[in-house]
C-alpha cells in the first residue's frame, strides 16, 4: 500500500522523525511513501494515512543531526530525499562518511543552505523597541524574511541571548514570540507596523563611519550580505550613497596635505663606544640599560633581556648559555626544563641555589620558529662577544671567587675558547682579569642526550663538578 | 568648544577606529542568559551582523574611547600632530551604546580601543572602568575585545583579562627599526614583554591552586595583534617571519595584516598611495598555509627572488608551479600532507577525500562534489577517469590562473 504523510508547518522535525521511524522500522520502501506539506496541493488520494506502530531501530547520530536541519529547507522533495537515503543507510550505516555519494551530497548541500540561512537570521534580524514595555522587562519586535523555514530551529538562539526581555520575530512563514520565559510559534503574518526607534539612527551613523572608503570591495560585501536581505536592514539604505561617495572621500583623504611637519627627529641613541669592555653606571640603571641593548641583532626577536639573579655578594657565579623559551617569557634565568634539571642536581649535591648568582653568557633568547614552537639556536661568536659587555659588568659587581661555566658558550665567553668541553670539564682554568673558571656541561646537554646511558654519563659529570664546587665552598668557609 | 552630541561623538570615534582590522567574536567560552539575570550569549562561533561596502564584517561595536592622544605615530590618524576633530566618550555613553545596540541585535559585543590620554595607566583604568560596568552592573555576557596598552600597570591588565574575552596589543610594524622610525614613543621590546605577560597569565589559569580550585579565567578568546603593511619597506618574507615568531612566542590567536590606508591629514614621512589590498590578501593566504597546511616560511617566500609573494596567483599555486615534479598526485593514494599541498584543496576537502576513499575509488566528478576547486586542482591530480597528461608541465599553466596583462591606459 502507499502511505501519504503530511508534514506540519510547526514541529516539522519531530513529525518527520516520528513518521520516518515508524515507516522504516516496518520496512516500508520509499516508493510507497508520499510526503506532502500542508501548503502543497493535496495528492489524488488526499489526507494522511495512519502509520504502522514504530519498532526500535538504530540510526547513525550524524544522520539525525543532518535530518534535523534538512527538514527546514524550502525544497518540497526534502522529506522524500531524506527518507530514500535513510532507507539505503539501513544496509550500510558507513555511507554517512562517503561524501562522494550523490544522494548524500545533495542532502549535505541542503543542510549547508539551512545552516547558512540560520546564520544569516542570527545576524540580520533587527529589533525595534516597542513603547509598551516596563523598566524591568522591555519589549522588542522584528520583521524578517528567511529563505528557508528557519524560524523554529533558530528561536532557541534568540532565547539564550535575549532571555531578559520580551521579543517577537514576525516572518511570512512562522512567527515566534517570547514572553515570560515561553517560546510560542504561530504561522506567518503580514509585515507589522513597527514604531521608529531612536537607536536606529545611531546604528546607521556607526555603519557609515566604520566604513573605510579607501578599500571599496563591493562584491565581498554582497557575497556575505546578499541584496535580498537589504530591505529589512536599516543600515543598508545608506549603501548606495557610501559607494558613490567612496572615490571622492578616498581622494580627499589622499589629498589632505599634512598641516604640520614632523617635529620628531628620531635621535638614534649613540652606539656604545666599543673600546670599553663592560657596561658601567649606577647599579640601579643596569637592568634598564640592559633592556635597551641593541649591541647585536638578537634584541629584535626576543621578548626581553634576561639579567642574572642572586645575591650581590655571592661567592659562586653560574653562567649558562642563554635564556630559553620559558626564561624569555618569564624574564628570569634558569626557570625552564634545564633550570629544573640544574636545581635537582644542585639539591642532590647539597648546593643552595639561593646562595649562587645565576646568569647567562648571552642575555637574549636566540631561536627559530617551528610551527607553534620556538627552537633554540646557538649564539654565534659575535653575539657572545657583544654580550660580554653585560657579563663582565655582572662579574665586576658580584666579584665571585669562582665562576662555573655551564657548557661551551659560557666557556667561550669566559675563557675565549669553547672547544672540547668534555675533555676540559672538571678543570679550573685561570685567565687574566677573570676569577677562576670551573668548566662543566650545561644541564640542557643532559636533556638532549641521545640515549639513557649518555644521559646518565653526562649527569655524572655535572654532579661530580657541582660536588667539587660544594667542597671548594666548604674548604673556604 | 561646544559640547558634541552622542551622535557626533559616535561618528568621530567610529571613524577613528576603522583602521583596526580585527572584528572577530569567536573562540570564547560558551555562555548564555537563560537564567534571566543578564543579557547576551556567546556560542563559540562569531557572527557578522553587517558588512560595510569595504567588504569587512561588522561584528562588534568598534570604537575608540577617545581619539585624543599624546603619542605621535606617523601612520596613525589620531597622532598628536594631526588635525582631526577630537572627541571623548564618557563611561556611561559607551555602556549605553553597547547595551542598546546589542538588544537590537546589531552587534556581538564591544571592541574598545583608545588614544593615550594623560598616561597609559590612566587610559587603561578608564577602559577597564567601562568594561567593569558592562559586566558587573549591566550583567552583559556578550563579547568584549580590549585593546591593551603595553605599559599599563599589571593589576589593570589582570583585571582587563578577567573581564574581557580577548586582549590585543598591536605590534604596529613588521620590524623594530620601523617602529622606532614611525612610532617613536612605542618600544618594540615593551610590546613583546606585554604579550609575554598576557601569555604567562593565560597559561597560569590552567593550573589549579593547592586546594584544587580553578584560577579565574583570563582572556578566554586569547590575544591577537595587528601589523600595518605597506607603510615601511619590509618585504613579505620579513612580515611573515615576524608573524611566525609572534605565533610561536606568545600563542597568538591571530595576527592581522592591515594594508596601510591613506590617512586624512597624513604625515609627510609616509607614502600616499592606494592601500595594497591584494598584498594583504596574499599575506593572509600565506599565514593560513603556515598555520594549517604544514608549509615552512622558506617554502612560501622562497618562490620569488625578492621575498615578496606573487600578487597574481595565490601562494600555494605559486609553490606548486615551482614544484611540478611532485605532481600529479593520485587522490586515491596520496598522503594527507601532500593532498594539503594541492592548489584548490582546502583542509575540509582533504579530510573528506580521506574519509570517502575508504568507501570507493574516487573519480574526478566525486572530488568536485566533495568540494575540491577542480579548475585549479585538475592540473595537479589524477583520479578515476582523469589524468592531466601534459597539463601539469605545460608552459601555459600559469597563464591560465594569472589575470591577463592589462593594457596601460593612454589617458
Amino acid at each position: 500500500m502507499t502511505y501519504t504523510v503530511e508534514m506540519p508547518r510547526i514541529g516539522t522535525a519531530d513529525a518527520w522523525r516520528d513518521a520516518a521511524r515508524s515507516l522504516v522500522s516496518n520496512d516500508v520502501p520509499p516508493e510507497q511513501v508520499q510526503w506532502t506539506t500542508h501548503d502543497a496541493p493535496p495528492s489524488l488520494f488526499g489526507g494522511s494515512t495512519a502509520l504502522p506502530a514504530p519498532r526500535p531501530i538504530s540510526v547513525p547520530r550524524s544522520f539525525l543531526s543532518m535530518a534535523n536541519s534538512v527538514v527546514w529547507h524550502s525544497d518540497p522533495t526534502r522529506f522524500a530525499q531524506l527518507y530514500a537515503f535513510l532507507w539505503r543507510l539501513r544496509q550500510n550505516p558507513q555511507r554517512m562518511q562517503d561524501r562522494a555519494d550523490v544522494a548524500l551530497a545533495s542532502l549535505r548541500r541542503m543542510e549547508k543552505a539551512v545552516h547558512r540561512c540560520q546564520h544569516k537570521m542570527k545576524a540580520f534580524v533587527r529589533f525595534r523597541e516597542l513603547p509598551n514595555g516596563s523598566a524591568q522587562r522591555r519589549n522588542f519586535a522584528a520583521w524578517f524574511e528567511p529563505t528557508h523555514h528557519t524560524v523554529e530551529p533558530t528561536a532557541e538562539f534568540f532565547r539564550r541571548r535575549f532571555a531578559d526581555m520580551n521579543w517577537l520575530i514576525a516572518t511570512p512563514d512562522v512567527t515566534v514570540q517570547y514572553a515570560d520565559g515561553q517560546l510560542d510559534f504561530t504561522t506567518g503574518q503580514p509585515r507589522p507596523d513597527l514604531p521608529p526607534d531612536a537607536s536606529e539612527e545611531l546604528w546607521i551613523t556607526y555603519y557609515q563611519n566604520i566604513f573605510n572608503p579607501a578599500r571599496l570591495k563591493i562584491s565581498a560585501m554582497t557575497s556575505e550580505m546578499p541584496k535580498k536581505y537589504w530591505r529589512n536592514l536599516p543600515e543598508a539604505a545608506s549603501i548606495p550613497a557610501l559607494i558613490a561617495g567612496a572615490e571622492r572621500r578616498a581622494t580627499e583623504m589622499a589629498l589632505a596635505a599634512p598641516t604640520l611637519p614632523r617635529a620628531h627627529a628620531a635621535p638614534a641613541k649613540a652606539q656604545v663606544d666599543s673600546f670599553a669592555s663592560r657596561w658601567s653606571g649606577p647599579v640601579d640603571q643596569f637592568e634598564a640599560d640592559l633592556q635597551n641593548c641593541t649591541r647585536c641583532p638578537l634584541h629584535c626577536h626576543a621578548t626581553q633581556a634576561v639579567p642574572g639573579e642572586g645575591p650581590e655578594d655571592a661567592s659562586v657565579m653560574l653562567v649558562g648559555e642563554q635564556p630559553g623559551d620559558h626564561e624569555d617569557i618569564a624574564g628570569r634565568p634558569f626557570v625552564g626544563p634545564a633550570g629544573q634539571m640544574l636545581d635537582r642536581v644542585m639539591h642532590d649535591v647539597g648546593l643552595d641555589r639561593e646562595e649562587m648568582y645565576l646568569t647567562n653568557a648571552v642575555k637574549h633568547f636566540k631561536y627559530k620558529p617551528k610551527g607553534k614552537r620556538r627552537v633554540h639556536q646557538r649564539p654565534n661568536s659575535g653575539e657572545v662577544t657583544q654580550c660580554r659587555w653585560w657579563l663582565n659588568a655582572e662579574i665586576a659587581r658580584v666579584q665571585p671567587k669562582l665562576i662555573v661555566a655551564l657548557g661551551a658558550t659560557a666557556a667561550e665567553a669566559l675563557t675565549g675558547n669553547g672547544k672540547a668541553i668534555t675533555n676540559r670539564s672538571g678543570r679550573v682554568e685561570r685567565h687574566d682579569g677573570v676569577p677562576p673558571v670551573l668548566i662543566t656541561v650545561h644541564p640542557s646537554f643532559l636533556l638532549r642526550a641521545p640515549s639513557p646511558a649518555a644521559r646518565s654519563e653526562a649527569e655524572d659529570v655535572l654532579r661530580r663538578d657541582l660536588g667539587a664546587v660544594r667542597s671548594m665552598i666548604e674548604a673556604h668557609k | 568648544m561646544s559640547r558634541r552630541s552622542l551622535q557626533e561623538k559616535l561618528a568621530i570615534l567610529s571613524d577613528a577606529a576603522k583602521y583596526d582590522a580585527s572584528c572577530a567574536s569567536s573562540g570564547s567560552t560558551r555562555r548564555n542568559s537563560l537564567d534571566g539575570k543578564g543579557l547576551g550569549s556567546n556560542e563559540g562561533s562569531g557572527i557578522c551582523h553587517a558588512y560595510a561596502p569595504d567588504g569587512r564584517c561588522i561584528s562588534l561595536l568598534k570604537i575608540l574611547m577617545t581619539n585624543f592622544c599624546i603619542y605621535d605615530c606617523s601612520y596613525c590618524v589620531n597622532r598628536v600632530s594631526s588635525n582631526v576633530p577630537r572627541a571623548r566618550f564618557s563611561v556611561d555613553e559607551v555602556v549605553h551604546l553597547t547595551i542598546e545596540f546589542y538588544r537590537r541585535n546589531y552587534i556581538e559585543g564591544l571592541f574598545l580601543s583608545s588614544g593615550i590620554i594623560r598616561s597609559p595607566d590612566a587610559t587603561m583604568l578608564d577602559m577597564v572602568r567601562i568594561v567593569r560596568k558592562l559586566r558587573d552592573e549591566e550583567n552583559f555576557r556578550g563579547y568584549i575585545h580590549l585593546k591593551t596598552i603595553p605599559d599599563a600597570a599589571p593589576e589593570l591588565i589582570e583585571e582587563a583579562g578577567r573581564l574581557a574575552d580577548r586582549l590585543s596589543i598591536n605590534v604596529e610594524l613588521p620590524t623594530d627599526q620601523a617602529v622606532q622610525t614611525f612610532a617613536p614613543e612605542k618600544k618594540p621590546q615593551q610590546i613583546r614583554k606585554a604579550m609575554a605577560d598576557i601569555r604567562t597569565r593565560k597559561d597560569s589559569t590552567t593550573e589549579r591552586t593547592y586546594r584544587g580550585r580553578r584560577a579565574p579565567r583570563f582572556a578566554p578568546a586569547g590575544q591577537s595583534t595587528q601589523m600595518i603593511i605597506g607603510a615601511d619597506g619590509s618585504n613579505d618574507a620579513t612580515v611573515l617571519g615576524q608573524s611566525t615568531r609572534l605565533y610561536s612566542s606568545y600563542k597568538l590567536k591571530r595576527v592581522y595584516y592591515s594594508a596601510f590606508s591613506p590617512i586624512p591629514d597624513s604625515s609627510a614621512s609616509l607614502p600616499l598611495v592606494k592601500p595594497p589590498l591584494k598584498r594583504e590578501h596574499r599575506l593572509y593566504q600565506a599565514d593560513w598555509l603556515l598555520r594549517f597546511y604544514g608549509f615552512d616560511l622558506q617554502e612560501i617566500t622562497g618562490v620569488t627572488p625578492d621575498g615578496n609573494l606573487d600578487l597574481e596567483i595565490d601562494p600555494k599555486l605559486a609553490w606548486a608551479l615551482q614544484h611540478r615534479g611532485l605532481f600529479p598526485l593520485d587522490v586515491n593514494t596520496a598522503s594527507k600532507e601532500m593532498l594539503l599541498r594541492v592548489p584548490g584543496f582546502g583542509v575540509k576537502t582533504v579530510k573528506r577525500i580521506i574519509a570517502a576513499r575508504r568507501h570507493r575509488t574516487l573519480r574526478y566528478e566525486d572530488i568536485a562534489r566533495i568540494g575540491g576547486a577542480m579548475k585549479k586542482a585538475r592540473a595537479f591530480v589524477t583520479a578515476g577517469g582523469w589524468t592531466p597528461g601534459a597539463l601539469t608541465d605545460s608552459a601555459q599553466l600559469r597563464a591560465q590562473f594569472a589575470p591577463p596583462p592589462e593594457q596601460l591606459s593612454l589617458l
